[in-house]
């Protein structure tokens, strides 16, 4: 690593939700972390495993729970550091023309206004867009759009040039074209930023343009891997080299990290009303539909494809292709080998069967490895009225999750429900209700 | 400073710089000359019955006092809502507090302390005609600053959290981010809440304008007392001239005030792609071709913003912010805390004893008048309902008849009620009308457009794949209002019903109880009690019965409005 002493430092910063009851959500366990000058670092993760929360404490947008992030050694002041971001959506305002979008920040740094006007025109020069001052941002195409994002961030040249999914929001050519200009930007030192961090979820981004990577894990976030890419820029997407750390962070983003994943009891009764047995594993938010989809490709494979070419293949970034994979790894339908996926004798089964046998094979699997729907399901057939409100079970996810994950776990509870036909919601009167056989 | 031309100059179509700028320029020096003259009546002595004019000359006259009036009234609301709005969305403390205050604010009907209030403002200014004009003015503010104040909080809890971030990152002052992020942001919310409470401040003012106590004449100069003089007298040609006039201010405001404003709003939108169905305005195009304005804002407003921005902004390598006196502060607020709810006990102490002292025949006179009143809203409400569904649906579903009628309706509508309540009594008083129905006429009067433009909006808005597939399933008529139509307007028409029982409920005031032609008109309700008890100087009457309409109008608000809009929310709501 870089003998330089780090622009910023984050020591031991962490991220929870301190219930009522004491109990902790952790969204981001403790992580040490540095920023080097001369480095692009890329900070990659499946979405919602905290990335962005860590880039908003890094920035000073946001406090931890815990912990420390120092500026030069110091820590802040209440002062946001001289550092800008350029988000995933823009975030242009859409009142104010090109020139002043960009010139907002130095009005905020107290330039006078033909200073200002000065610096905004140069630094709209350097990211391509003269001509284009008087225009609207609707006026834009998206590509141009994040170019005035970028143009915003690099006018007060600032010493951290922070990135939260900057090409997430265009489509491929575009994101490709403007990956290669920021490249070109920052190797031939035309920015005079000392450092970019990049958080993405898309692992041939980082691979292109970082110099190191770290890879984020989620629930909590953890840091699994950080390494630096001693690839020569341009880089080929060929190499040898370049495939082999493809692959390499594929398999740490499939790995199941066994440290953290609870014991799936194997029947555990229980009955409304009393607490529920230890900790539920997460759902994974995929459809059934999508699962059965990646079967079938997979048994027109031969049962076993390598991920990244499969993401490759399916124009399917990390994001919504791991939790496919990782519902049909959890009802034992595929399993995960070296970066490969893998169909199982079940899944193979469940991929040639009918509709109607696919929900009862659906069924099975769910109620054998999926705890939060066996839970729901023996609270449901507890009860004489076979009929529980939504917010029973709310309350008891709410001890393991935070309140936005808690919503999305019931609503992929109660789509895999209806589908395997165990249980029914009433979104009127907000119920499950046991599904007569 | 030599500015730099850009690419997209505009060549406008016409240019009569010199004219527009003559227009201009006397138009202000006009404006001058009549809030001199205003000025000069306003803090004359106070005139006890006022001589109202029945001569077209004086209709200008009148028409400015009135707009005046009206300006005034929203220079204050607008004033309120970005203070209110800005401390309730950014003090969680305060917002636990401020936002159900004002949620019930909102829901009281306005007008049943039309009397309390001119006779508080009177005995506080005895001795000039201010007192009267401040009470009107401040009935037309509480008329009308709800639903901005509303807007505004609501804009500001909504601003994007990136937006916010790229504020924070970029180290706005709170100017900036108010000028820039805030304001912007709030601004078609606050346009077209202005431009419903200007419309419902009409309806406030000419009610203020032509309020008459017993033996003591509240009118004021204006154009509500206008029409009131013109239809007490029976004189058609001079209420058709204040109608015309009433009619002609209302087009004119539309066109040089809110169609600018509404077009320039339009770069407000908070919208990342252009949309095709622009508003334009031709007097925008006038205003933003002309020289004058373009100097003003050269010289004088755009430096002018430069050194505000300027003096906020904070150094690159600046100290930091000085702490706030946390102590004297905490201090303070504790304090008015406290005064805040001794007075409030008071009040509320010596309201109890007041009303304590209402005997038995008042009692029932309250709860017989509460129950006329009640069904009298709700009948104005079915009536109006069953006649605007049909045709709003009618409108909405076929373009064609859109284009002709709406306008129309747009200008039917603009009048306000209370303008025409002298005229429909004089009708009333020829056919041999009571006023026991004649106030349901009166309230349907004022209340039916919202409904109708709420079901033309929410029939318009029914999809089109919708519409097409039920034409496809072959759907009989009784199938496709079942399944299509009224779920499809469901959430609209609660929305104008919610608004019409509003305006119902203030019109009972002014509906079931009138001076006219120096005899009393009045029926059975709550509103007469009301305005009866004012007459009569009878104030143990006059707060019960203001105290169980407001009671009344904010249970049913919360048992049955707000049940239905929750259903229209959840259930009835388009989702894309």
């Amino acid at each position: 690593m870089a003998l330089e002493e780090p622009i910023i430092e984050a020591r031991a910063v962490e991220k929870f939700f301190a219930q009522p009851d004491g109990h902790r959500i952790q969204v981001i366990a403790p992580i040490d972390l540095a920023i080097y000058p001369n480095q692009i670092v890329a900070l990659l993760g499946a979405s919602g495993c905290g990335k962005s929360t860590l880039l908003r404490i890094l920035t000073g947008l946001a406090l931890p729970s815990a912990g420390q992030v120092l500026w030069h050694g110091k820590p802040f002041d209440g002062q946001i550091p001289n550092v800008s971001i350029v988000f995933q959506s823009f975030a242009l305002f859409p009142w104010l023309t090109v020139l002043d979008n960009v010139e907002a920040p130095l009005k905020a740094r107290g330039v006078r206004a033909i200073e200002r006007h000065k610096r905004a025109l140069r630094i709209l020069d350097t990211v391509g867009l003269d001509g284009f001052e008087a225009a609207y941002p609707k006026e834009l195409s998206g590509g141009m759009k994040q170019r005035v994002g970028v143009a915003r961030a690099l006018v007060v040249e600032p010493e951290l040039l922070f990135m939260d999914e900057p090409f997430s929001a265009l489509d491929v050519l575009t994101a490709e074209n403007l990956r290669g200009e920021l490249l070109e930007l920052w190797l031939s030192k035309k920015m005079s930023t000392r450092a970019i961090f990049l958080v993405t979820h898309n692992i041939e981004e980082a691979m292109v343009l970082a110099d190191r990577i770290i890879v984020l894990d989620r629930n909590p976030a953890t840091v699994r891997a950080d390494f630096e890419v001693q690839l020569a820029q341009p880089r080929d997407r060929r190499a040898p080299r370049f495939i082999e750390l493809m692959d390499y962070i594929y398999k740490i983003l499939t790995q199941p990290k066994r440290e953290h994943k609870p014991p799936v009891p194997e029947t555990t009764p229980v009955v409304s009303g009393e607490s529920p047995p230890g900790k539920y594993q997460m759902l994974p938010h995929a459809r059934p539909g999508g699962m059965a989809g990646l079967l079938e490709i997979l048994l027109n494979r031969q049962g076993r494809d390598d991920l990244s070419h499969l993401a490759d293949e399916l124009v399917m970034e990390v994001d919504d292709l791991l939790p496919i994979i990782e519902t049909a790894a959890l009802l034992n339908f595929a399993r995960l080998h070296e970066g490969a996926v893998e169909i199982t004798a079940e899944g193979r089964t469940f991929a040639e069967a009918d509709i109607q046998t696919r929900k009862l094979l659906f069924r099975d699997a769910a109620l054998r490895h999926a705890s939060l729907l066996r839970h729901i399901e023996h609270a449901l057939k507890a009860k004489s009225d076979h009929t529980l409100s939504e917010d029973f079970f709310r309350d008891v996810l709410d001890e393991h999750f935070s309140e936005e994950e808690v919503q999305r776990q019931l609503r992929t509870a109660i789509h895999w429900g209806r589908y395997a036909e165990i249980f029914d919601y009433d979104a009127d009167h907000k119920r499950l209700y046991l599904t007569e056989p | 400073m030599t500015k730099p031309i850009f690419g997209r100059v505009i060549l406008p179509e016409r240019t009569w710089p010199f004219f527009i700028d003559l227009l201009i320029f006397g138009a202000g020096l006009a404006l001058f000359y009549g809030l001199l003259v205003i000025a000069q009546t306003w803090f004359g002595p106070f005139r006890p019955a006022a001589e109202i004019s029945q001569r077209p000359q004086a209709l200008p006259a009148y028409a400015a006092n009135s707009l005046l009036r009206m300006l005034i009234a929203y220079a204050l609301s607008l004033l309120f809502t970005l203070v209110y709005g800005y401390i309730a969305a950014y003090s969680a403390k305060a917002e636990r507090i401020m936002i159900p205050l004002l949620d019930v604010l909102q829901s009281i009907p306005v007008l049943s302390f039309l009397p309390g209030v001119m006779l508080a403002m009177v005995a506080l200014f005895p001795r000039s005609q201010l007192g009267v004009e401040l009470g009107s003015i401040l009935l037309i503010f509480t008329g009308q600053v709800w639903n901005m104040t509303f807007s505004f909080y609501a804009s500001l809890k909504s601003i994007p959290q990136e937006l916010r971030e790229v504020a924070r990152v970029s180290r706005f002052s709170w100017w900036q981010r108010f000028t820039q992020l805030e304001l912007p942001y709030a601004a078609i919310g606050l346009v077209w809440n202005s431009m419903m409470s200007v419309a419902g401040g009409w309806f406030f003012l000419m009610a203020c304008e032509m309020f008459v106590l017993g033996q003591r004449d509240f009118r004021l100069p204006g154009l509500g007392s206008y029409l009131q003089a013109a239809a007490s007298a029976g004189d058609t040609t001079a209420i058709l001239w204040g109608v015309g006039t009433m009619i002609g201010l209302i087009v004119l405001l539309d066109q040089l005030i809110w169609r600018p404003v509404i077009a320039w709003a339009e770069k407000f939108k908070f919208e990342q792609v252009e949309s095709a169905m622009a508003p334009r305005s031709a007097v925008l195009n006038l205003l933003r071709r002309s020289a004058v304005v373009a100097d003003v804002n050269r010289t004088v407003f755009r430096p002018l913003t430069e050194r505000v921005g300027l003096y906020f902004a904070r150094p690159i390598e600046g100290p930091k912010p000085p702490q706030s006196l946390p102590a004297w502060r905490r201090w303070t607020l504790r304090v008015l805390a406290l005064t805040l709810v001794v007075a409030t006990g008071y009040g509320l102490a010596r309201a109890g004893l007041m009303v304590a002292g209402l005997n038995a025949a008042e009692i029932a006179e309250i709860v017989r008048g509460a129950g006329a009143t009640f069904m009298r809203v709700m009948i104005a409400l079915c009536i109006g309902a069953a006649w605007t569904i049909p045709v709003g649906v009618a409108i909405g579903l076929s373009p064609r008849l859109a284009r002709v009628a709406q306008p129309l309706a747009q200008i039917a509508a603009s009048v306000p009620a209370t303008a025409l309540f002298p005229v429909v009594l004089l009708v009333l008083i020829q056919t041999g009308g009571g006023l026991g129905i004649g106030s349901v006429l009166l309230m349907l009067l004022g209340t039916q457009w919202y409904i109708l433009f709420n079901v033309i909006a929410g029939a318009m808005a029914i999809p089109t794949d919708l519409k097409e597939a039920t034409s496809i399933a072959g759907l009989g008529t009784v199938d496709r209002w079942r399944l299509l139509i009224l779920p499809g307007i469901f959430p609209y028409l609660v929305t104008g019903l919610v608004t019409a029982a509003g305006g119902a409920w203030n019109a009972s005031i002014v509906a079931e109880y009138f001076h006219f032609k120096d005899q009393i008109l009045m029926t059975t309700g709550l509103g007469a009690t009301i305005s009866q008890a004012t007459d009569q100087g009878n104030f143990d009457l006059l707060l019960g019965a203001t105290i169980v309409m407001s009671t009344m109008v904010v249970t049913i608000n919360r048992l049955v409005w707000r049940r239905l809009y929750r259903l229209a929310e959840t259930r009835f709501k388009l989702e894309t």
